[in-house]
């Protein structure tokens, strides 16, 4: 047989292709339930960590059901939608326009304090950023913060998820004089223009730092009417 | 040529003498891009050694069946294909590594390693000692890696796999991070210090 006829080349190649299709397929689907079950821990670690929570090996699922009493998804409006923030790929659903957005939102209760996790989601330097931010029942007070990103430069821009950064959001206010103002981020020795709440940025991180106050303001903003709510009550 | 490959220097040259990434100056690429920590560095290593080892026992496996005009796209195939698998392991077994490395792995079908070890070697031996050869270049690029990693952690966080070893009596006292260590020029130089080390101790292998 001539091997390096057209036609022998032609066959090797789709043969070849055919094989490989196949063994990635079937590895995909053997291992596809174990990463989805790391992906949803890790995804309910993230919450526990913003309201201050450290599960132990093993126990992530339990103290999320313990410490997350109730899921809700809110519109822009803040009129309740449905039920399952759970399931909300923020990636999608920050592409939609603000309006018609689904905002998932965890209650949560800490030791008998009700607390409120908000996803955001935005980009950084190198790709995508996300984070959770727990909120007092005032709607207004941050009780903590978790930050988390794909590919931000290790040492620099990566150190959004120290909490030597998250940290600094404790306390720190939305609402001032009336306002709503999202937490801005601002290189040190600066001063916010309009008096909102700020933390300093990561020195050697601008751009994402940057894209974390954009992420807070973008992913924020659309809760403004349901937070006002609870500031009411 | 098959019958005169002698295994042991095939799976030891590797280590030093012929080193793939000190000595011919392959993958340098992502030695600076994952170096900064020493266990995603390791992690990298073991990954590298696994698919290195495994696409030349295929390749050497259908050595004689490939047409050789398309050669090169049978290699990719094979090596793409083995890091998606490699990929979706770690994903699997070991999110959180997985999640430090991210895109990394992906380019290790770009490892110029990889399609190196493939042409020179494995085009044109038995499965056995490709598999040797692949596993020993894996070690090879692992121990700079390790090298680097450890050198790049240490004086650049003040850690080891993570652990603090700097102790806080130090950073009082005045002791600061090397910052320049994280960033990746400090890879290539902590590199050429090794290239630099290994031809003082082995004066045969500077070049005239």
């Amino acid at each position: 047989m001539n091997k390096q006829s057209s036609i022998y080349t032609i066959v090797y190649i789709v043969v070849l292709a055919g094989v490989v299709g196949a063994v990635l397929a079937m590895t995909s689907m053997g291992l596809r339930s174990r990463q989805q079950a790391n992906i949803d821990a890790d995804k309910m670690r993230q919450i526990l960590s913003a309201i201050r929570i450290v599960p132990e090996n093993g126990m992530i699922a339990q103290d999320f059901d313990k410490y997350v009493t109730r899921q809700i998804v809110v519109n822009e409006k803040g009129d309740s939608i449905g039920n399952d923030a759970f399931g909300i790929d923020m990636a999608t659903e920050s592409k939609v326009a603000a309006a018609e957005r689904r905002l998932p939102l965890y209650v949560c209760d800490v030791d008998g304090a009700r607390k409120y996790v908000v996803p955001v989601y935005g980009a950084g330097l190198w790709g995508p950023i996300w984070g959770y931010v727990a909120l007092d029942s005032d709607g207004s007070t941050i009780y903590g913060a978790y930050f988390a990103h794909e590919g931000e430069t290790p040492g620099l821009g990566a150190e959004i998820e120290k909490p030597a950064f998250s940290d600094q959001f404790r306390g720190k206010e939305l609402w001032k004089h009336g306002e709503f103002y999202p937490v801005n981020v601002l290189k040190k020795g600066t001063k916010p223009t309009a008096g909102e709440d700020y933390v300093d940025a990561v020195s050697g991180g601008t751009i994402t730092s940057k894209g974390v106050a954009a992420m807070l303001d973008s992913g924020l903003t659309p809760y403004k009417a349901y937070l006002q709510s609870l500031t009411a009550k | 040529m098959a019958d005169k490959v002698n295994n042991r220097s095939v799976f030891f040259n590797p280590f030093a003498k012929d080193n793939p990434v000190v000595v011919q100056v392959l993958g340098i690429c992502s030695v600076l891009a994952v170096t900064a920590k020493l266990e995603p560095a390791m992690v990298m290593g073991l990954s590298v050694t696994v698919v290195l080892a495994f696409s030349n026992v295929i390749i050497s496996l259908i050595r004689k069946t490939i047409p050789v005009n398309i050669r090169i796209i049978v290699q990719l195939v094979v090596v793409a294909g083995l890091v998606v698998i490699v990929n979706e392991t770690l994903k699997a077994f070991a999110y959180d590594v997985s999640k430090q490395l991210s895109v990394f792995i992906g380019l290790i079908i770009t490892n110029c390693i990889l399609m190196g070890r493939l042409e020179a070697f494995a085009m044109a031996n038995k499965p056995w000692p490709s598999f040797l050869d692949g596993v020993g270049n894996g070690i090879g690029y692992t121990i700079v890696l390790a090298i680097t990693g450890f050198v790049r952690e240490l004086l650049g966080s003040g850690t080891l796999w993570g652990f603090q070893v700097v102790p806080q009596s130090w950073y009082d006292a005045g002791y600061v991070n090397n910052g320049l260590m994280i960033l990746p020029p400090m890879a290539l130089i902590v590199v050429a210090c090794i290239i630099w080390a290994q031809r003082h101790f082995n004066p045969d292998m500077q070049e005239k």
